[in-house]
């Protein structure tokens, strides 16, 4: 039975979504489908039809990084690279149900995402520096 | 004053945008057309002879390409340091993960119904999958003794002292095996023809490794191998040396299918259960100290687990043992160390590399002993850490000048440590079941390869001038996380004195980049990075003298000299060779002398909470203390600590492997247990900043240092909670810890 992954990976041919386990532990295959962040090698593709789904290739517009990615760059968040797609894809879904996280809420946010570069610090404060990137451009333009 | 422009600076990593937006590839993200993907047959029996291989019914055999060790063009074994590691079993089988038959095939769902219908007929003989049995040579599994090899450094006279010291302290300490843990699994794939020779591409950290094992396998000439990294997920040592047999597979499988590119993609389980892992150690210490606790003596026995084959054990034997006699002043040295096998996969590279098992016993001893001796484990320390001028246990003169105590000092001055420590008194005294203690190790890692590594290797790295106007620098040093790529561009850049963009690292394939050694040993940054610096500025010379340069300049300027250059003389190249820097002797018979041209040094302090219910260990704090030299991107040196010390506190209280007849029983990420975000405290990191006039820039290495401190740091911590010095043992998992402390009545109601 085709995994939601394979569907992403082989037949859409967008491998930004990656592989670490096979069984939902990792996290390295975190997409957002119908608005919930979901380890993609644990849906059936069939349960995906007709649903909206959002990949690591849909986070950036254009030649725009989004906050999140931008944030990653400058605070260290990403080293080997292999977990980064899945990572960016909770720290988007976290910051949308919680805009204003603090370190505990963003730590418990990335619990289910496995790094083994960071030991996480630098990507707690990618999170929290994305998190306040938006709250200055919201300021902005209330002014 | 003259400020760097680029050195010291937190530049963005070269390769990042492509991280953060999924376009990073790699092996698993290419495919080819026509391609077809390969899997490994294994013996599942620990050890036995190989009487016949059945493929079974229900499968169009005729459909698959089947390789096993007959269709082995050249040599059989990998090129490694000895030649014993078969890639196929031919007869024999010694350890349960050994590869016997590789099968490719389009359809992978057929292909792993096919796997297991493979049936190998192995008549077993006695395996061995206890050290102490294999040091005793239960059975003969290797060689005449079972040793991969053994290691003796001494240095006065430890037996003129046991009699007279004041205090002899005892101890035995064992390490477990670890995981790397790598996120993205092994994998490679290859494109082998008669014509044309084989090309691999893989998640790898050592492309010349490869390169010399698949000559070796096809009996090929240099040109007619070629290997490329492709983006590499994590390899903290695992990618070292395995990606060979991978390698090898792939290349194997594509021959026998007419060329057609074959792709091997370990799944999780294979790539924990089948691919190497941190050798488990056993310590024994014996040491004598004066009634003021100046060190004396210290007899070390110190044992590695290799497992089936040598590979790399000599070395990680080797580091291990320099280690052992920790950073202290000790007058009579004896330092005995043995790699044996056993029936288990081979035991490999990970961060550290016998360093981390020999610093955790001498770092938990020196609690020990403490405890014993009445004495504050502080104080201990600081009557023996070396000073300059003073000798390490080879008879290594300490030539910089390292301030040990003061880098403990400091530590524990971030850690609060003084007033965390009256705090816990009065919190202990009181009933409740969480019992708090902190705890500190101190520890050297040697930078670079061990003694005369680094001559044999004679390291070659340039730098190149294109027509674009742009400098790339040549390697063959492996991006895999750590940030080679923009500390190489950095170190070139600075020399340049160009901006960061102008610069570009080339892509480790063996066809471009020459053989700057492998990707190991905290060796990339200090010793390559030295190449590419003084290649570069051999490069600026030739610009200068060309008169196409004119000082000063800008970026634009370079970039104009540049293409002006090449208009003129078609390429612009320069490369440099690695030397010995001045007055590094070593001797490799008498293991004496320098065994490093320098070390990073560190102090690494932690708190815990004991839960006496629960039997979890909670890391409160944790501050990473360390001088490395100069730090050339603040950035990308935390990030290594606070990852390396991560990686040190799931091998010291989680991460274990449950071994069940010589194979990983817990080969899932759902039962080997590694940190979430959730379970641990932020890592503070501190640098104390002390150029080393023989790296670039001032840097040292400091990919392994932070491997070598959490573990003892934590486990002497846990001594202090609780107040006995029973746990000598890592992981101490919650079960491990129970079962201790159950031993020792710790929970009589008294206690409790």
């Amino acid at each position: 039975m085709a995994r939601l992954l394979d569907v992403i990976r082989e037949d859409l041919e967008l491998t930004g979504t990656k592989e670490g386990c096979g069984e939902g532990e990792c996290g390295a295959c975190s997409v957002i489908l119908n608005g919930k962040l979901v380890n993609s090698c644990l849906v059936p593709a069939v349960q995906a039809e007709g649903a909206e789904l959002r990949t690591i290739e849909g986070v950036a517009s254009d030649e725009q990084l989004h906050s999140v990615q931008e944030s990653f760059l400058h605070c260290g968040g990403a080293q080997c690279g292999i977990c980064t797609p899945g990572m960016v894809m909770a720290a988007v879904d976290l910051l949308k149900r919680c805009p204003h996280p603090d370190e505990a809420q963003i730590r418990d946010g990335l619990a289910g995402n496995l790094c083994r570069c960071t030991g996480y610090g630098k990507i707690v404060d990618s999170v929290a520096q994305a998190a306040e990137r938006a709250i200055q451009v919201a300021e902005e333009s209330r002014s | 004053m003259n400020p760097s422009l680029h050195i010291g600076h937190s530049r963005i990593r070269k390769e990042g945008r492509a991280k953060v937006t999924g376009e990073a590839q790699y092996t698993d993200d290419v495919r080819m057309e026509y391609m077809l993907y390969g899997v490994t047959v294994r013996s599942s029996v620990p050890r036995g002879i190989l009487k016949g291989i059945e493929f079974g019914e229900g499968i169009p055999w005729d459909e698959f390409v089947i390789v096993t060790a007959k269709d082995v063009p050249g040599e059989l074994n990998v090129a490694l340091i000895e030649r014993d590691q078969p890639f196929l079993a031919l007869d024999r089988i010694n350890h349960p993960e050994e590869p016997v038959v590789l099968l490719a095939h389009a359809d992978r769902y057929l292909l792993e119904k096919a796997r297991a219908a493979v049936h190998l007929d192995i008549e077993p003989l006695p395996p061995l999958f206890d050290l102490e049995e294999s040091l005793a040579c239960k059975e003969v599994i290797w060689g005449q003794d079972n040793l991969f090899k053994k290691i003796l450094i001494e240095k006065g006279d430890v037996d003129s002292v046991w009699a007279g010291a004041a205090h002899v302290v005892e101890g035995e300490y064992k390490t477990g095996s670890q995981e790397q843990l790598y996120i993205e699994p092994n994998g490679a794939i290859a494109v082998a023809n008669a014509e044309a020779g084989v090309t691999v591409w893989g998640s790898l950290q050592c492309p010349y490794y490869v390169h010399t094992a698949l000559k070796a396998l096809f009996n090929l000439p240099d040109d007619k191998v070629r290997v490329i990294q492709m983006e590499t997920g994590g390899g903290f040592g695992g990618k070292e040396d395995y990606p060979s047999l991978i390698a090898g597979h792939a290349a194997l499988l594509s021959l026998k299918a007419g060329g057609r590119p074959v792709k091997i993609v370990y799944d999780r389980e294979e790539d924990m259960v089948a691919t190497t892992k941190r050798h488990p150690s056993r310590t024994r210490i014996r040491s004598a100290f004066d009634a003021e606790g100046r060190l004396l003596a210290l007899d070390i026995d110190f044992a590695l687990d290799g497992g089936a084959y040598l590979t790399l054990s000599p070395v990680v034997l080797s580091r291990g043992a320099i280690h052992a006699g920790g950073p202290y002043r000790c007058p009579n040295t004896s330092i005995r160390a043995r790699a044996a096998a056993t029936n288990t996969p081979p035991h490999g590279a990970f961060r550290g590399f016998g360093a981390p098992q020999s610093l955790f016993a001498i770092e938990r001893h020196m609690d020990v002993a403490a405890a014993q001796m009445g004495m504050d484990p502080i104080a201990l320390r600081k009557q023996n850490l070396l000073r300059m001028g003073d000798a390490t246990a080879t008879g290594q003169i300490i030539k910089e000048n390292v301030d040990l105590p003061g880098l403990l000092d400091h530590a524990l001055e971030k850690l609060d440590y003084s007033a965390k420590k009256e705090n816990h008194r009065i919190h202990n005294a009181s009933l409740g079941p969480i019992k708090k203690g902190l705890g500190f190790a101190i520890f050297m890692h040697g930078c670079g390869f061990t003694g005369s590594g680094e001559s044999y290797l004679a390291s070659v790295a340039g730098v190149e001038g294109r027509a674009d106007g742009k400098v790339h620098v040549l390697a063959a040093s492996t991006e895999m996380g750590q940030g080679a790529n923009t500390i190489l561009s950095q170190v070139v850049a600075e020399v340049l004195k160009v901006p960061l963009e102008y610069v570009e690292v080339v892509r480790p394939d063996t066809a471009l980049v020459p053989d700057s050694g492998p990707t190991v040993a905290s060796r990339t940054t200090m010793v390559v990075g030295k190449l590419v610096q003084e290649a570069a500025i051999g490069l600026r010379q030739t610009l200068i003298q060309s008169g196409f340069l004119k000082v000063p300049y800008d970026g634009e300027g370079f970039s104009s000299a540049v293409k002006q250059y090449i208009a003129k003389n078609d390429h612009l190249k320069a490369y440099s060779q690695y030397n010995t820097p001045p007055q590094i002797v070593w001797d490799d018979q008498l293991y004496k002398g320098d065994a490093y041209t320098t070390f990073a040094w560190a102090c690494y302090a932690a708190e815990v909470a004991v839960d006496t219910r629960t039997f979890e260990v909670k890391v409160e704090d944790f501050v990473a203390f360390q001088e490395v030299g100069r730090v050339l991107n603040p950035t990308l040196a935390e990030g290594q600590i606070e990852g390396g010390v991560a990686q040190g506190i799931g091998y010291g209280l989680s991460e274990q492997v449950v071994w069940s007849k010589g194979r990983m029983a817990n080969g899932q990420m759902t039962n080997y247990i590694m940190a979430t975000s959730m379970d641990i405290p932020r890592i503070r990191v501190y640098f104390e900043e002390n150029p080393y006039p023989n790296g670039p820039g001032g840097a040292k290495g400091l990919g392994e240092l932070p491997m070598d401190g959490p573990a003892p740091a934590l486990l002497n911590a846990v001594q202090d909670a609780l107040g006995t010095s029973a746990p000598r043992e890592i992981p101490l998992t919650p079960e491990r810890l129970m079962d201790l402390l159950d031993l020792m009545d710790f929970l009589e109601p008294s206690n409790v």
